[in-house]
């Protein structure tokens, strides 16, 4: 991130942030706060919405409206407030087990209305803050606190989920490909509908430590590895879905009159 | 004096809602309140403003708050089941001092229950479902007249002092259809609001502890957190900060408290037995009153059932040293716990329950009284 960024946008009393060392949240915000800062939007018109995780701690570092809900919740909160005031540009910052888990079912109803939100969700495969155990986008046979001879459970694919669930524009990027990750979210936030990037970002201290690869490098060329811009068996980064179709507050706002008899 | 129209008690609710400023619901459907929903989802959109159906309760409540944040007067509807899955962010709206109206529509419970029949079950609910110590006003309004102009206080005071308020009716009283003359004056209250954008700290509260309220999208750049937070709004782990915070989200409705408890005493001056009820049952035992014609028993009618209007009770019982009190509630004894916390032993008190999803009757409560 240009480092003049860092006092036009957070709150400098706020700093330094929770995440561990070694952890890409950092990475993943930096991205996030430059297409804010390439895009056109009115900064006082940005809302910065978040549940409970790791990554939501976000919210209350920028300086923006923000606001750290409950756990999965965020997408709901950014439903009221993007209906209430439809002027706001509302991003939502959450993890992957705040987003698909305990949100899930909020995640699919946000796509299926496609209503106007830009969803960045931090995917490091794990529950950091409660010290490591699995979430819905784990790998199978990977080590955690609540798997520790390797999860049973089969992962989430963000991206599928939220495509199919009708969101208008779709994207995975990684913190190790900054400069693309940049682009995926200046995408997101073009796009007038339900905006998703997931973002693949590394969590050595809970996810890492158990799974061989404890050094904050070995995961970062891990992402490098494991990815790739085509479809080559390994995990595609890019832009999946990006289209127009009707957005709810748009349409809904249609309905709306100043016929009604003030003495109810 | 207005006009008179016919209406049901849901609708009362709605209307008043919208006379006191909603511009936002979002709600789930759930019997036996869901004609709110249809309603709101008709009239708002021809006052500008706003209906969502959402995928739960979880998220109707969550979209509620958001509105508020964004400078709407905002409500959501409910009934026991729903009202459950609601108290996540009930509890959120308590601690970020958001304000929002949350009706409760009362059936049978607990569980699925009695989805199409009346019950009082969700008088602790209603004090104690979020979890945490927080301060509540839940108000339970009796007849349909009471619901329309209860549902501006319900309003009124979340504005005022950044709460949550509950509306807490019943299958009875929301069902049922009763004339209302809709009054020309009536006082509407707004949420204060910072008088500057610089140095804005979002919870720095005037002397009645309650802090003004900036909105969403207006240059004030705050931050909101459920976690405790000092002035700033940011989260802290400071002891201090923690109990400073707790201290003064109860100190704000204590401060004021003689101006939030509304109650009515029928036929009291003489009596030595009170009846102490609520709700639909509540006109019952008016009915009761009128029917035995003796003015050794009285009624006493708390609206907001929480706070209790424990003061007055007190001095009542005091004043005309009431001998004993019944409770009439439609459940096992909810609300003849705060009834015998307050009374202390100065007097007998007996509970009059039913739980079988019908109304009591005033044959029934006689009857009660008469075995004595």
């Amino acid at each position: 991130m240009r480092i003049e960024l860092l006092n036009k946008y957070f709150k400098m009393d706020q700093l330094p942030h929770i995440w561990c060392p070694g952890c890409g949240n950092g990475i993943a915000l930096g991205a996030a706060v430059e297409a804010i800062d390439n895009s056109t939007m009115d900064k006082d018109k940005i809302c910065i919405v978040s549940g409970i995780g790791c990554s939501s701690r976000a919210s209350g570092y920028l300086n923006f409206d923000s606001l750290h809900t409950t756990h999965g919740r965020a997408i709901a909160f950014a439903t009221g407030i993007k209906l209430a005031n439809p002027e706001l540009n509302v991003i939502v910052i959450t993890g992957d087990g705040d987003c698909t888990a305990i949100g899930g079912n909020h995640l699919i109803h946000g796509c299926r209305r496609n209503i106007d939100i830009n969803v960045l969700v931090f995917n490091n495969n794990i529950y950091g803050m409660t010290g490591g155990q699995y979430s819905p986008t784990t790998p199978r046979n990977a080590r955690t606190s609540t798997s520790r001879q390797g999860t049973v459970e089969r992962q989430f694919d963000i991206c599928k989920l939220s495509e199919n669930a009708g969101a208008t524009y779709v994207a995975r990027g990684t913190v190790f490909h900054y400069k693309h990750l940049i682009g995926l979210i200046e995408g997101a936030f073009k796009n007038k509908g339900f905006s998703i990037v997931e973002i693949l970002t590394p969590c050595p201290i809970q996810f890492g430590r158990r799974n061989k690869t404890p050094e904050p490098a070995d995961m970062m060329r891990l992402l490098k590895n494991s990815t790739s811009f085509s479809d080559d068996g390994k995990t595609k980064i890019g832009v999946f879905r990006d289209e127009k179709e009707p957005e709810f507050v748009s349409e809904y706002i249609k309905l709306l009159s100043n016929e009604g008899d003030i003495s109810v | 004096m207005g006009e008179a129209l016919l209406m049901q008690g849901n609708e009362a609710c709605v209307r008043g809602a919208i006379r006191a400023g909603m511009r936002f619901f979002a709600g789930y459907p759930i019997t036996p309140s869901t004609e709110i929903a249809e309603l709101a989802s008709l009239m708002l959109p021809k006052y500008n403003g706003k209906f969502i159906q959402m995928e739960d309760e979880i998220s109707s409540m969550a979209a509620v708050i958001g509105a508020s944040l964004c400078g709407l007067k905002a409500m959501t509807a409910t009934s026991g089941p729903g009202f459950s899955l609601k108290q996540e962010n009930i509890g959120y709206a308590s601690m970020t001092e958001i304000p929002c109206v949350v009706v409760d529509v009362m059936r049978g419970g607990p569980s699925t229950g009695l989805p199409t029949c009346v019950s009082q079950g969700d008088v602790m609910q209603s004090r104690w479902g979020t979890h945490g110590d927080h301060p509540v006003i839940v108000i339970a309004p009796s007849t349909v007249k009471d619901i329309y102009y209860m549902t501006i206080k319900a309003f009124n005071y979340s504005e005022r002092y950044r709460i949550p308020v509950i509306l807490l009716l019943d299958e009875v009283n929301a069902h049922m259809r009763e004339s209302v003359v809709i009054e020309n004056d009536v006082e509407i209250w707004d949420r204060k609001r910072p008088l500057t954008r610089e140095n804005h700290k979002p919870y720095a509260a005037d002397e009645d502890g309650v802090p003004p309220m900036g909105e969403f999208g207006k240059g004030y750049r705050f931050h909101v957190t459920g976690l405790v937070h000092d002035e700033t709004g940011h989260p802290t782990n400071s002891s201090e900060e923690a109990e400073k915070l707790i201290r003064r989200l109860h100190y704000k409705l204590e401060k004021s408290r003689d101006d939030i408890v509304i109650y009515e005493k029928f036929k009291t001056e003489r009596c030595r037995t009170l009846i102490i009820a609520f709700g639909s049952v509540a006109r019952v035992c008016k009915d009761v009153i009128c029917q035995i014609n003796d003015d050794s028993i009285g009624l006493f009618i708390p609206y907001t059932i929480w706070p209790f209007p424990d003061k007055e009770l007190l001095s009542l019982i005091q004043k005309n040293r009431i001998e004993r009190i019944y409770v009439p509630e439609l459940n096992t004894g909810q609300m003849i716990l705060e009834v015998q916390r307050i009374v202390f032993g100065r007097c007998e008190v007996l509970g009059i329950n039913k739980y079988s999803g019908e109304l009591i009757t005033p044959t029934e409560i006689i009857k009660c009284l008469r075995r004595g």
